[in-house]
Formats: C-alpha cells, sequence, structure tokens
C-alpha cells in the first residue's frame, strides 16, 4: 500500500485538465458542469468566501449561546437560569470534575478551537503558507469529524427538557441560548463543508499537465 | 498497488481523482477484500468486497426496523418522590416546541429521526436492487447521491451519547430505568457504524455507474 504523506509533486485531475468530482470521484472532462456518473456541480474554482460567511456567521451567533441561560431549573418553585459555563461551573461545585471537564470540552474548547483550526486553513490557502507534510490535512480531517459532535449539548438540553417534568418539585425547560448554540454548530458544519480540501494540497501539485 | 498516471483517456471508468485532494489515480487492479488508498493524502479510494451490496442492503434495513422501534417505544423512565415519567425519543425532540426554542424542535425531530431513516430509506432505494442482482433503480443516482449529502446531517450516534451525560446529570437526583427503545437505540447506531465502515462510497458509485449501463 502508498505511504500517504508525500509532498512531492502529484498530478491531479486539475493538473490533467479534467475536474474531479468530490462526491463520488470521477474525473470528468473539463467542459462539465455536473459529474457525469454522480451528478453533484462541479465549481469551476472552489473559492473560500462561503468559509468565511459561514464562519463568521457561526462566532456571531456563539456569542448570545454564552450569554444567555441555556437551561432553566425549576426546583422547589425557585427558578434558576444556568448559562454554558455556568452550568460547568456548578457541576464542578458539586464534585463532578468529569462531567463539568466533558461540558467545558464540549461546548467551548472544541467549537472555538474549530472556529481557530477554519479560519487558519482559510487562511493559510489563501497567503499560500508553506506547508510540512500532512499536518493541514489533519486538520481539515479533525474539524470534519468532531464538527457534528458539539450538537452534544443541545440533545442532553432536550433530553433533560424531556424528564425532568415534576411541576414544581423539579422543571427543567431549555433556554434561548440552547437554539443559537445549535444554529452556531450547523454555520460551522456548514463552514467546514464548503472549505474544499483540494486547495490545502494545492502547492503540491505538480504544475504542468 | 495504485500509480499516479500520465494523462491517458479522461473517460477511463477505473480512473479517480481523490476527493480530498484530487491526485489521480488508477483503482482497476485492486483485489477483492484489499483497500486502496490515495498515495497523497491516505483517503480510501477503493475497497471492492464480495457480497458488500447485500450486506450494506440488509444493515439499512435492519437500522430502519431499530428505529420504527427506537421512536415510538418509551426511551427512559424517570421516578423521583414517588413521581414517575416516560419519555420517548418523540418526547425529547419535542422538548423544544414552546415559545423562541420552537424551530429547535423541528431541528432536533429532524436530526434524529426524520433524516437518519430518510438516509437508510434511501440507500436501500439505491442499491437494493443491485443487490437483488437487478439494474439499479431509475433514480438510483440521486438517491443515493441526497443519501451522501444527508450523511453529516444523521445524528442518532450523537444523540445517545448525549442520553449518557444527561443521565450522569440527573443520576443523583432521581432513579432512571431505560425502555425498549434505548437499547434498539444503541443497536441502531451499533450497526450504522459497522455499515458506514462497511461501505467504500467510491466503489458503490463505480458500481452504480457500472450496473446502469449494462
Amino acid at each position: 500500500m502508498a505511504h500517504a504523506g508525500t509532498t512531492q509533486p502529484v498530478l491531479t485531475a486539475r493538473g490533467a485538465g479534467l475536474r474531479g468530482c468530490r462526491t463520488c470521484g470521477k474525473a470528468n472532462p473539463a467542459e462539465a458542469a455536473q459529474c457525469l456518473r454522480c451528478g453533484s456541480a462541479l465549481l469551476p474554482e472552489p473559492g473560500l468566501q462561503a468559509v468565511w460567511a459561514w464562519l463568521f456567521a457561526g462566532m456571531v451567533v456563539y456569542i448570545p449561546a454564552n450569554v444567555y441561560p441555556m437551561l432553566r431549573t425549576l426546583t422547589m418553585g425557585r427558578m434558576q437560569d444556568s448559562t454554558i459555563v455556568g452550568g460547568a461551573v456548578e457541576l464542578a461545585r458539586h464534585g463532578s470534575w468529569g462531567v463539568a471537564l466533558i461540558v467545558i470540552l464540549a461546548s467551548v474548547v472544541i467549537p472555538v478551537a474549530k472556529f481557530g483550526i477554519i479560519a487558519y486553513l482559510a487562511l493559510a490557502v489563501r497567503n499560500r503558507w508553506p506547508m510540512r507534510g500532512n499536518s493541514r490535512h489533519h486538520l481539515y480531517e479533525i474539524v470534519e469529524f468532531v464538527g457534528r459532535w458539539s450538537m452534544i449539548d443541545v440533545f442532553v438540553v432536550a433530553i433533560l427538557s424531556a424528564l425532568v417534568k415534576f411541576s414544581l418539585v423539579a422543571t427543567i425547560a431549555p433556554g434561548i441560548a440552547a437554539v443559537s448554540f445549535a444554529l452556531s454548530v450547523i454555520f460551522t458544519m456548514l463552514a467546514a463543508q464548503s472549505f474544499d480540501p483540494r486547495l490545502i494540497w494545492r502547492s503540491t501539485d505538480s504544475k504542468t499537465a | 498497488m495504485m500509480a499516479g498516471m500520465t494523462v491517458a483517456d479522461s473517460a477511463g471508468p477505473d480512473l479517480v481523482a481523490c476527493p480530498t485532494c484530487d491526485a489521480l489515480h488508477r483503482v482497476g487492479s485492486v483485489p477483492l477484500g484489499a483497500r486502496g488508498r490515495c498515495s497523497r493524502c491516505g483517503t480510501v479510494l477503493a475497497a471492492p468486497r464480495a457480497g458488500a451490496m447485500t450486506r450494506i442492503v440488509m444493515l439499512a434495513a435492519t437500522s430502519l426496523v431499530l428505529m420504527v422501534a427506537a421512536v415510538f417505544f418509551p426511551f427512559l423512565e424517570i421516578s423521583a418522590g414517588g413521581m414517575t415519567r416516560k419519555s420517548s425519543v418523540l418526547d425529547a425532540a419535542l422538548a423544544f416546541s414552546d415559545g423562541l426554542t420552537l424551530p429547535l424542535t423541528l431541528a432536533v425531530a429532524a436530526f434524529i429521526i426524520v433524516l437518519p431513516a430518510l438516509r437508510l430509506g434511501l440507500i436501500i432505494y439505491a442499491l437494493a436492487p443491485m443487490a437483488l442482482g437487478w439494474h439499479p433503480a431509475r433514480r438510483a443516482v440521486p438517491a443515493f447521491r441526497l443519501a451522501e449529502s444527508l450523511r453529516p446531517w444523521a445524528m442518532a450516534e450523537i444523540f445517545v451519547i448525549g442520553v449518557a451525560v444527561a443521565l450522569v446529570k440527573v443520576g443523583g437526583l432521581a432513579t432512571l430505568h431505560f425502555g425498549v427503545a434505548f437499547w434498539a437505540f444503541v443497536l441502531l447506531v451499533l450497526v450504522n457504524v459497522l455499515n458506514d465502515n462497511f461501505m467504500c462510497r467510491l466503489t458503490i458509485w463505480r458500481t452504480l455507474e457500472q450496473r446502469s449501463r449494462s
């Protein structure tokens, strides 16, 4: 099996005057606007505009997600709002360090890291920063894989709200931050999806057909 | 196993442009049971397997049956202070159904029920005729394309992990019992992971193209 990670110039579909399809891998003739095998749209030149747009949208809605309450807990007639970070702090204070860590990791560290990585990849492509090995490819794979998992927090809120409904004794209701957090995850996923990974490799493509 | 190639016939059926890095490869010679990877980025380009279609369709059908069970049977039961509450997956989706969080109901229902079910249905529609040795269905190509684009948005397995986290959160306050649907859902996720690992998308696309033509 060929070993991955070479930075030798490689002949690409683009270099050969063809259009590779990102869905099915077919090498289409250059004039094709749609893949001849699977019918996906083939863009002549992938850009970064959509990536930036989705990324900024994701970052903007991430702010209210942290400011407004994620969970509204009603215990013994007392209403308590908790934000994402506030909820984690509460958990830690009760001694559940592990869960608190998971919550912080899933809803703060990972989303912020994702913003950073996507922005870094897009900047690296735009400014043609030199690349060593395939570390950028790994970063891209991580973002692609991790993106959906941030939705855990929203599902946790949904499950808790569905389960804990004991009228005045204990009731949990979702807060508005759940909506903006979900939107932030969706926008970041769209940003990652609109990033064309072939751009990462442009600098090592062979220049002549 | 695979070599980068010099420009030859552009319409060659075993010519593959790596979907991740665009490097050109020939995959005609990958033997049954082996995996052909891109020489530059390591993406799997070909993984032909005997009876792959049949297995994929069987696993998708299994998932669909489990899905029905998972949605309609009680999922979790919680009891605290003499009160008991049963909750189904549907209840979890509907938790956001009042006020400003209403749109989230639709999204959550889509992520954990509608899209996974739709994706399974599309896979069965596109691949079952081929598994039986027939020609692919007439709309098999757009159906499988849609199934592929839905993949990141079908989040059933993430929901299961979410359940685990939620359990830890309420574990101290109340007693919990798992319902039938919980186990159905866990099985569903396992079957799905199995299926996704079994499926080499590029190989399926090539098979789909060949069978439609012949």
